[in-house]
């Protein structure tokens, strides 16, 4: 089944014609994702690889039919703009790549998604894929390797970093073991989907066996999935991994999520509360593969 | 996130029509007498640092007059606190305290909106305070399309304990804070005390504001040097680095030094990892083994050779490290030879004398580790690269080894020679730099190597000599991408002829200094 999106799912790419956009509009389209047209406003009427390029989200809908969920490419003082433009459209899902998009403008995206019942991944966010499926936004940067590096089966992976995403993914495959749905849940201190959010989902998906979850210190994120497993509103074993052990309260380093903010967002706190609930908190991401084999038993 | 001291904050805060004491900043004893004259009245001196319990290191003087308060100035500018000399004080009027609040203003993740919090007591930390007293403490969700309506601001004080004159004073200031914490993209804001006098007027007493780095942009009036989160000014390279990462939009470039005077005998490695997650992962693998960071660097996000390169520059600027660490997740989405040629260029420039271990696991891995391999191979210093299969703990492993080998010694920093470029040279501009091709070397050229190099296809021969088969401006707009393989290819095969010159400004300068000791 997979969560969030599959190769039926429509999709369109807004910032098509940029440099990342059309560098990954490719490994979408090659990897099999349901792309259905490309928005850059002032190039209507262009197409890349194939895929029509329209001025606006609404003529897109107008000419190629419903869209499920936008992937947004768009530098991030505009991105704001461009997410509202897609929610008022219509569409449900939407894709936020682009890092260092002002956190007021996450928030005035987060306040109508609420609204229009829309939901969203990132900022700041590598995106998701679906092995065997469908990809959005750049994991895997090419459609071969994302097909070498993860391939379909019973493990959920949720990430609050871009790079453990594919290492914990790929470390998963090559123990043999494949995964249902692979998601960047962004590195940003505020997130449109986080962790408890996608715990939720994979709680209802049957392909979901076994969930790993790549945690981070500052935020509320892991902490609220221990709040789920205790509420028993997310009963599947869990395998967490919390990154930054090492680093000093208050030092930002490169993620503006791994923010030490009072008593809770610790590394100490968060380990300490997983592990209470019965999460399977592993000390290197290396021992995820054996831990999810051991659970699938 | 960038912190505003006391005085930027308070300033913003008056101008937003809260109440503040008046006074302002000095920077000298007599600018600080200057002041008190004008105030007229008793004041307190503060030491403007973004530290925590100021009182507690003598940071917080009473002046009864002018002469004083140029005396307690003296003592104080100059003062050392942690890792930080005092370079400015803020001279301020003297309240009549009778009681003490607390506000403030943080980004609440769980519901996406900020969280506008008030406390009846104040003075010590909020996290104390809610330990203590949880229910002086009163929260409100705010929605960012509305704003703070007064009704709302009068509820949180009187759910707090306050009615009366008070509360409306105190409600007051709160809808004006949010205002202004949103007018300024801060994503925290305190007012701790925020105290009400015996003549029963309400003052922000003091003001810590952090306004959010991704919106820096917006505030060129902030006079904000490098938007960044850190607990102290930035130091010079890392203004250096910031300088970088403000030019070139193409993936991302962060760079924080932990120490700027490596102290002898202990084993620091510069440090340069690719992506939050794996850097931090590949951090805590150095660490084990017992290296310290001399800086944390991360360059992510796709980034240009070009811009890798300004990194292992500027981490190569740091006397006295006896290795260096790159590694990133190991699964990398990114094409990582793009990585493995700003090395390879930065690399072969210094002419490193100390072990390097680069993981490069990712897209195009094995071509990333066949570019360290082949074009380091005359430097003095063992480079290895490794790829997805091959752990950070194996890796750092590798580094120990290679450091022992070498005896552990230091890395000497280099001057930064002024390149050498013949008059007639044939050059176009890129993006952040220059590309320059000395044609007469190229009449020795068998291969003709650096057109089949461009992986862009925007060098032709003409006339058996490389020229750009694209138009100029083209080029200059990010045609080329700066991808390094053309200079690497003709440096290490064909007739040094390429140069592409990319400045980093001022590290040419840094570098003498420490030279000069
Ligand atoms: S490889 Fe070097 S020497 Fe040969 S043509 Fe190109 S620039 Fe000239
Ligand atoms: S000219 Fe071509 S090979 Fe040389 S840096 Fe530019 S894009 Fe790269």
């Amino acid at each position: 089944m997979a969560i969030l999106v599959d190769e039926k799912s429509r999709v369109i790419i807004q910032g098509i014609t940029g440099r990342e956009g059309m560098a990954r509009a490719q490994l979408m389209k090659d990897y099999g994702t349901n792309v259905v047209a490309g928005v850059t406003p002032g190039r209507g009427g262009q197409d890349v690889y194939g895929i029509p390029v329209y001025d606006s989200v609404e003529e897109s809908w107008e000419k190629q039919g419903p869209i499920d969920i936008s992937v947004i490419f768009i530098p991030a003082a505009l991105v704001k703009n461009a997410a509202l433009e897609a929610m008022a459209a219509g569409v449900k899902l939407l894709v936020i790549v682009p890092d260092r998009v002002p956190i007021y403008d996450v928030l005035e995206i987060a306040r109508v998604a609420k609204a229009k019942g829309a939901r969203f991944v990132g900022p700041n966010t590598l995106g998701l894929l679906s092995p065997g499926k469908a990809v959005l936004g750049m994991i895997g940067g090419r459609a071969q390797r994302a097909r070498e590096w993860f391939k379909p089966g019973a493990i959920g992976v949720s990430s609050r970093s871009g790079g453990m995403t594919s290492a914990i993914s790929y470390y998963l495959t090559q123990a043999g073991l494949g995964q249902s749905s692979i998601i960047h849940v962004g590195g940003d201190a505020i997130v449109g989907l986080s962790h408890p959010e996608i715990m939720e989902l994979f709680e209802q998906d049957e392909q979901t066996k076994v969930v790993a979850m790549f945690g981070e210190i500052g935020t509320t994120q892991e902490e609220r999935v221990a709040d789920l497993i205790e509420a028993h509103s997310f009963t599947k074993p869990l395998i967490a991994f919390i990154g930054g052990k090492a680093a000093k309260s208050g030092t930002r380093f490169s993620h503006a999520g791994a923010i030490v903010e009072g008593t809770r967002g610790s590394y100490e706190t968060k380990v300490k509360r997983l592990r209470d609930v019965g999460a399977h908190v592993v000390d290197s991401i290396f021992d995820i593969p054996k831990k999810a084999k051991e659970l699938l038993k | 996130m960038a912190r505003l001291y006391e005085y930027q904050g308070k300033k913003l805060l008056r101008e937003g029509g809260v109440r503040v004491p008046e006074g302002s900043v000095a920077f000298s004893p007599e600018e600080a007498r200057a002041i008190a004259e004008r105030i007229g009245k008793p004041v307190v001196l503060k030491i403007q640092v973004w530290l925590t319990g100021r009182a507690g290191m003598g940071g917080i003087q009473f002046a009864d007059n002018p002469g004083q308060a140029e005396d307690k100035a003296r003592q104080m500018l100059g003062m050392k606190v942690k890792n930080y000399v005092v370079d400015r004080i803020l001279v301020e009027e003297r309240l009549n305290i009778k009681s003490e609040f607390f506000a403030g203003l943080v980004m609440d993740d769980a519901r996406k909106c900020p969280l506008l919090i008030f406390s009846s007591v104040g003075g010590t930390g909020i996290e104390e305070i809610a330990r203590q007293n949880p229910e002086k403490i009163s929260r409100l969700a705010v929605d960012v399309g509305d704003g703070v309506a007064e009704f709302e601001a009068r509820n949180l004080v009187r759910k707090a304990g306050l009615s009366g004159s008070v509360m409306l004073q105190l409600a007051d200031l709160l809808t004006k804070l949010y205002k202004v914490a949103r007018a300024y993209d801060a994503r925290s804001a305190e007012i701790n005390p925020l105290v009400l006098t015996a003549e029963e007027s309400v003052y922000a007493a003091d003001c810590h504001l952090v306004i959010d780095d991704y919106a820096v942009f917006r505030h060129p009036e902030l006079g904000i040097e490098v938007a960044r989160e850190f607990d102290r000014p930035p130091t010079e390279l890392e203004k250096i680095a910031y300088k970088v990462e403000e030019k070139d939009y193409r993936g991302t470039f962060y760079f924080f030094q932990m120490t700027e005077r490596i102290p002898e005998g202990d084993k620091y490695i510069g440090f340069h990892g690719a992506g939050g997650g794996g850097s931090m992962m590949s951090m805590d693998a150095v660490l084990n083994k017992g290296f310290k960071l001399a800086n944390y660097c991360d360059t992510s996000g796709n980034p240009p050779a070009s811009k890798v390169y300004r990194a292992a520059k500027i981490i190569l600027s740091q006397p006295g490290i006896r290795g260096y660490f790159a590694s990133g997740s190991g699964v990398a989405s990114q094409e990582q030879y793009h990585s493995a040629r700003g090395m390879v260029k930065a690399f072969r420039e210094e002419n490193l004398r100390i072990p390097a271990v680069i993981r490069l696991g990712g897209n195009f891995e094995e071509e990333a580790i066949r570019i360290l391999g082949a074009y380091l191979t005359d430097l003095p210093a063992r480079v290895e690269g490794y790829g997805r299969d091959d752990s950070p703990e194996f890796c750092a492993g590798r580094l120990e080894e290679l450091i022992a080998e070498n005896n552990g010694a230091l890395h000497i920093v280099q001057p930064i020679a002024d390149p050498k470029i013949p008059k007639d040279a044939y050059a176009f501009d890129t993006l952040t730099g220059r590309l320059s091709i000395d044609h007469q070397k190229c009449a020795a050229c068998q291969t003709k190597g650096c057109v089949g190099a461009c992986a862009p296809k925007i060098l032709k021969l003409e006339a058996e000599k490389p020229v750009l088969a694209i138009p100029a401006e083209d080029a200059r707009k990010g045609k080329c991408t700066e991808c390094l393989a053309c200079e690497i290819f003709c440096t290490y095969h064909e007739q040094k002829a390429i140069f592409i010159h990319l400045p980093i400004p001022g590290l040419k300068e840094y570098r003498e200094k420490i030279l000069r000791g």
